[in-house]
């Protein structure tokens, strides 16, 4: 029976976990990803969760413990969050190249230094490249259901990839909204046993981690690459399921209120709702502006990126996250890329704030949408315009 | 099964990878030659060689190979030409020689 319950994020995310019957769980504690192992903790001392619990003495022995774990065929779970994920990353890249469909939440949070433990998307950046699929979400139901998400489609025979699961630190991790929580029945319906062909047994043997030279390498790796691609039908499939199990449905790029817009606004994670909130109110002053939620950020949704775009003279993009002496922000830049290839596109402006915790609030986005349709239509030169800056005028933006 | 008989690396075609790379058949590394990497390569004088066996206990590839009457013989395909051998044998019996292109 489908049960409403008050749960900040992070105890989303370990229910999910649980419900998923995982078989290994290590992790490390860093803060705002703390309540998620300490919650697991106990779960497994309980007996509430028969999974083996390791706690390592670092991310990056979290993420090798795991592999070790995904490579006898264990169903593992790990989490992480900045500091945390750049010590494990040499060891995240080698579960997306072994193809073990682990699964890891990232409570999102700013890199150091300064050391901040608040909420930005620079952790995530940084990973942008390491193979994984990766979604963001936008409130606590969504951090459990992309993680349980996240095991059926990792484990799926046609995907066989990692899955990193974003949610934004403390305004997710730490805040308690209501959510519902399905039956094991139904959990069990929609996640099979993991099965996995290749696992470590003495009477089988494989060897994991083999040495690439130069006449192999860039095969295995472009095989990688084709299969992250290919792993898109896989996604969309199990979220299809999801609806019909659970009945929520997801998509990759999330319209709101996008018929007949001429502008949209982009972002990932929580502030997606904050975007919804401010183009409702645009919408009663007569403004035809709608939002996009981009979950799904690996692999890349350029076809529906492409679709959503049609007939939009301004896409206003959101970056948490700045790309030092590079082209604006990760993610506006690579909006702009996937979109350079069309003959009508869009004018894409890309906005960088809420950096380390900083509150980007209603007024804000108002701006952001007012002031991105005059950049576009004044056809100002820009790569980005950096918000709420001490010491900055509004408005200064930065050319390349 | 021989090393010989494996398929080699640059003979797989991207579409053929096995998932992850794994390795699937115990013992493929022998199939790599490794020998063309050697710019020195040892000789073993029979007539000063006690068969004490330490150029094989010492060889870091096992490229040194018992064979006929307790003697032994570097597997060249192997063989990295580093010289280990040379230089553990107490009877100064293994030589080693620059490479030369056949």
């Amino acid at each position: 029976m489908t049960r409403r319950v008050v749960l900040e994020a992070s105890h989303a995310v370990a229910e999910a976990v649980k419900m998923a019957d995982v078989d290994c769980i290590a992790a490390y504690p860093i803060t705002p990803q703390t309540h998620i192992p300490e919650r697991l903790a106990e779960m497994v001392a309980d007996g509430d969760l028969d999974a083996a619990y390791i706690p390592v003495e670092s991310e990056h022995s979290a993420m090798s413990a795991v592999l070790g774990s995904a490579a006898v065929g264990a169903r593992s779970f790990t989490t992480t969050a900045a500091q945390g994920l750049a010590l494990m990353l040499e060891a995240v890249y080698i579960a997306s190249s072994h193809r073990y469909p682990i699964v890891m939440a990232v409570a999102n949070r700013a890199l150091s230094a300064p050391i901040s433990i608040w909420c930005d998307h620079s952790d995530a950046m940084m990973a942008r490249d390491v193979g994984w699929i990766q979604v963001f979400c936008q409130n606590n139901q969504e951090a459990f259901d992309m993680t349980l998400w996240g095991f059926r489609v990792g484990e799926d025979k046609d995907v066989m990839f990692p899955v990193m699961v974003h949610l934004d630190g403390f305004t997710l991790s730490h805040v308690t909204e209501p959510l519902l929580l399905p039956s094991q029945r139904d959990v069990d319906r929609f996640l099979p046993k993991y099965d996995y062909r290749l696992a470590l047994r003495p009477e089988s043997p494989t060897s994991h981690g083999g040495f690439g030279l130069p006449d192999i390498y860039t095969e295995v790796k472009y095989a990688q690459e084709v299969a992250l691609r290919d792993a898109r039908r896989t996604i969309d499939k199990a979220w299809d399921e999801y609806a019909d199990i659970f009945g929520r449905r997801y998509s990759a790029l999330e319209g709101y209120k996008t018929d007949g817009a001429d502008t949209l606004i982009l972002t990932m994670g929580s502030l997606g709702e904050t975007a919804q909130m401010v183009v409702d109110r645009k919408r009663a002053d007569g403004m035809a502006v709608g939002s996009l939620n981009l979950r799904l950020w690996r692999p890349f949704p350029f076809a529906d990126l492409k679709e959503a775009v049609k007939g939009v003279k301004t896409l206003i993009v959101l970056d948490r996250a700045f790309s030092y002496g590079g082209p604006g922000g990760p993610v506006a830049s690579e909006i702009r890329s996937a979109l350079y290839d069309i003959a009508e596109r869009p004018r894409v402006v890309g906005f960088v704030g809420a950096l380390g915790g900083r509150d980007l609030d209603t007024g804000t986005f108002e701006y952001m949408i007012d002031r991105g349709r005059e950049i576009s239509e004044k056809g100002i030169e820009c790569l980005y315009e950096p918000l709420l800056v001490r010491g900055l005028e509004t408005g200064t933006v930065v050319r390349g | 099964m021989a090393w010989k008989d494996y398929t080699l690396p640059h003979e797989v075609p991207w579409n053929e990878v096995e998932l992850g790379a794994i390795v699937t058949t115990p013992g493929s590394a022998s199939v790599k030659k490794t020998g063309d990497w050697r710019t020195e390569r040892p000789y073993i004088d029979k007539e000063k060689c006690i068969r004490c066996g330490l150029c094989w206990l010492h060889c870091p590839d096992a490229a040194i190979n018992q064979v006929d009457e307790g003697y032994f013989e570097v597997d060249l395909y192997h063989c990295k030409g580093c010289g280990i051998c040379a230089s553990i044998c107490p009877k100064h019996a293994i030589s080693m020689s620059e490479e030369v292109e056949q």
